[in-house]
């Protein structure tokens, strides 16, 4: 090949990269239907998650178009979102978060599943000024960075719990406390605000340890728990610091009066491990007794049976607080009557509305401020609503019984 | 300082770290063997471990207690450690050992992947329903599963160390441990000889995996700790020392286990880590002075 061959191909190739990479940005809003755009995590370690979080917004999309679509300038359009798998990496989600921007002309994002991925897409659709209505991103991080396009239907972690530690100091005076953290950004935020819970209520903590990433023996922080018997044991390690809390205070007959734990509704722990989870008190954002209701889903037990006849298990709240967000974009693109990015920001931003899923209203933040944390105890093998006490369909069994009294 | 406060803690974590340890041991000796006969370091192991775990889940889903998953996890590792030898690994044998590793890592990120998608990234655990002792008025209290994982982990490196010594594969691979090219000249087929080496390295992976799934919880991605874990126990029993990795693995689990009371769980492998690094440092000061005599 001589020279100038040579400088012919890299010319041509060179033209073709710049096309590949300039290609057709098709607009947000095309013909009747309104594209959102999301990165999901549909593989790697968040994928059982990610598929909750997909599944409730498609859901919420198909309940919307359903009943009509979104009526914007007096035509009604329909909802689709366009989906990306970011792999569970967060790197992989800001960059895809770009791509759905520039290359796709997505001007309207939902939330992908979880903090960490939250936090890594926050700055990229803060940098382009596209509106964010998240599900499932709960760190405080995300809250306190001045975000003006972030907002979040659920409850920060400093809230999950609170009123786990509310409702101890209401059973005895002076409790004593153990603290079982994870080292992630989420589970110091919970710790945050169960400190602060437990200094206002003059509770006294005599373990606090924290758990390494890698978690699967607290054998050690329970031998802690069972030799100085504090009244309440707080764990927080997700999924699996709750599995592993379980099973092994079943192994080791670890006795304590209260358990509150993070995520261990989602895994359906007590029907793996044959009952041992039974009385532990777990913090969801949301549940299907609630008695909230709107008109697209109805109540919380209506939104539960269609989940369950479409996709054949009872609704995580990840899926639930994922079909809110859908009905939140909704309301927005209505009041806005626009299309406009910023528009439709500032209705989001004026959003007061009531769902199944329970109260919307964002503070200057993005967050929620009108919805509660959930409490529920495992009763006889069964979420049972504990707290807050205005909604609670059971009542707390407090203390938990001994190992040795029980059959 | 609650291990004066409560002297029978001290006891419960010596217990405690020393049937950890057993299992660790297990995975060591694998990674011992492979290492020491084919010189690569095989980065999954932990997830060889993991898939183990996931073989005996499936039994016990089944509705069979777990207990009856560890021949199926072995065997079924050892037919995969035989195929991924015979597939990948035995191109990277002779190789720099930076392939192997690179290689291996391949594997387990493979593993890891497909762990995902056929058994879900939710948290697992096997039940045995073994119960629970307690001594000295219940101030020690053990659950019987790790007694269980301890007798199992024992006698299956008893059966290593009496394999190596007996059978004919066993002094194959000594033979081919020592210098491959004499083995091969007295004849023993070292291809052969790798691919068993390697099969058995995941099938004791795989029972080790049983007993995890017996005694703690799975995850699809928590393979790393035992890949890391049984790397220490190997460079600080000394490479080559088979009965050492078995003293190396259980004295680590206990000074894991006591590190957690001291200064914490979080420091679990941290402490690991900076053992590791003292001894690497006494080790090499050891041989400079050696290598002084030689002068």
């Amino acid at each position: 090949m001589n020279k100038i061959q040579k400088l012919i191909l890299v010319l041509l190739s060179s033209i073709t990269l710049l096309f590949s990479s300039v290609s057709t940005s098709f607009a947000k809003v095309e013909g009747d239907t309104i594209t959102l755009g999301s990165a999901i995590s549909l593989t790697g370690k968040y994928a059982t998650n990610g598929e909750h979080t997909q599944r409730g917004y498609d859901l919420g999309v198909k309940i919307i178009n359903d009943a009509g679509g979104v009526k914007v300038g007096g035509k009604k359009y329909k909802l689709a979102v366009k989906y990306y798998d970011d792999e569970s990496n967060s790197a992989k989600a800001a960059a895809l978060a770009q791509r759905l921007i520039e290359q796709d002309g997505i001007q309207y994002m939902l939330g992908p599943y979880g903090s960490g991925l939250t936090i890594a897409i926050a700055p990229v659709t803060e940098k382009f000024g596209v509106p964010m209505v998240e599900a499932n991103g709960a760190s405080r991080a995300l809250f306190t960075k001045g975000y003006k396009y972030l907002f979040a239907v659920l409850n920060s972690a400093d809230q999950y719990l609170n009123s786990a530690v509310d409702l101890m100091a209401t059973k005895k005076k002076g409790a004593t406390v153990a603290l079982a953290f994870e080292q992630d950004s989420f589970s110091l935020d919970v710790k945050l605000g169960v400190m602060d819970r437990i200094k206002a209520h003059g509770m006294k903590v005599v373990i606090d340890d924290a758990l390494p990433k890698e978690l699967n023996d607290m054998t050690a922080t329970l031998q802690k728990v069972k030799a100085l018997k504090p009244d309440l044991l707080v764990v927080s390690g997700h999924s699996k610091g709750a599995m592993t809390a379980i099973k092994q205070m079943t192994d080791l007959k670890v006795d304590v009066s209260m358990l509150a734990m993070t995520h261990c509704d989602a895994a359906a722990i007590n029907k793996n491990l044959g009952g041992g989870g039974e009385y532990a008190i777990c913090a969801a954002q949301w549940h299907k007794s609630l008695s909230y209701e709107d008109e697209f889903f109805g109540s919380g037990k209506d939104y539960a049976k269609l989940f369950e006849s479409i996709y054949k298990y009872d609704p995580p709240y990840q899926a639930a607080e994922s079909s809110a967000a859908l009905l939140v974009f909704k309301s927005a693109f209505e009041k806005a009557n626009s299309f406009d990015k910023d528009k439709v920001r500032d209705a989001l931003a004026k959003t007061d509305m009531k769902t199944f899923y329970g109260g919307i209203k964002f503070n200057k933040s993005g967050q929620n401020t009108s919805k509660p944390m959930v409490l529920f105890q495992v009763q006889d093998g069964k979420n049972a609503v504990v707290a807050p006490v205005k909604w609670a369909e059971a009542k707390l069994i407090y203390p938990i019984p001994k190992w040795a009294d029980r059959k | 300082m609650i291990l004066l406060q409560a002297p029978f803690l001290n006891l419960q974590a010596l217990l405690d770290g020393v049937m950890v340890g057993s299992i660790f041991a297990l995975v060591a000796y694998g990674m011992a063997l492979v290492w020491g006969v084919m010189n690569i370091i095989n980065v999954a192991q932990g997830e060889y471990v993991i898939l183990g775990g996931y073989i005996t889940f499936g039994i016990y889903k089944l509705g069979v207690s777990p207990i009856y998953g560890m021949p199926f996890s072995f065997l079924f590792l050892f037919i995969l450690g035989y195929i991924l030898y015979r597939l990948i690994v035995f191109r990277v044998v002779d190789k720099d050992m930076f392939i192997s590793i690179l290689a291996t890592f391949g594997i387990s990120i493979m593993i890891q992947q497909f762990m995902n998608m056929f058994f879900g990234s939710q948290v697992e655990t096997a039940l045995t329903g073994l119960g629970t002792i307690f001594f000295f008025d219940g101030n020690i209290t053990i659950a019987l599963v790790k007694v269980f994982s301890f007798v199992i982990s024992i006698l299956g490196a008893i059966a290593v160390i009496y394999f190596m010594r007996v059978s004919k594969l066993g002094r194959a691979i000594r033979a081919t441990a020592q210098n491959p090219r004499a083995a091969r000249i007295l004849g023993v087929d070292t291809e052969k000889v790798y691919a068993y080496t390697y099969a058995i390295n995941a099938g004791l992976c795989g029972l080790a995996g049983s007993l995890v799934a017996m005694t703690y919880t799975l995850h699809p991605y928590i393979g790393l700790p035992y890949t890391v874990r049984s790397f220490m126990i190997v460079i600080i029993a000394g490479l080559g020392n088979i009965p050492g990795v078995l003293v190396s693995g259980l004295g680590l689990g206990a000074i894991e286990e006591f590190s957690a009371y001291l200064i914490g769980s979080e420091f679990r492998i941290g402490v690991i880590f900076s053992l590791l690094v003292i001894i690497l440092v006494y080790r090499s000061k050891k041989l400079a002075k050696k290598r002084e005599y030689l002068k």
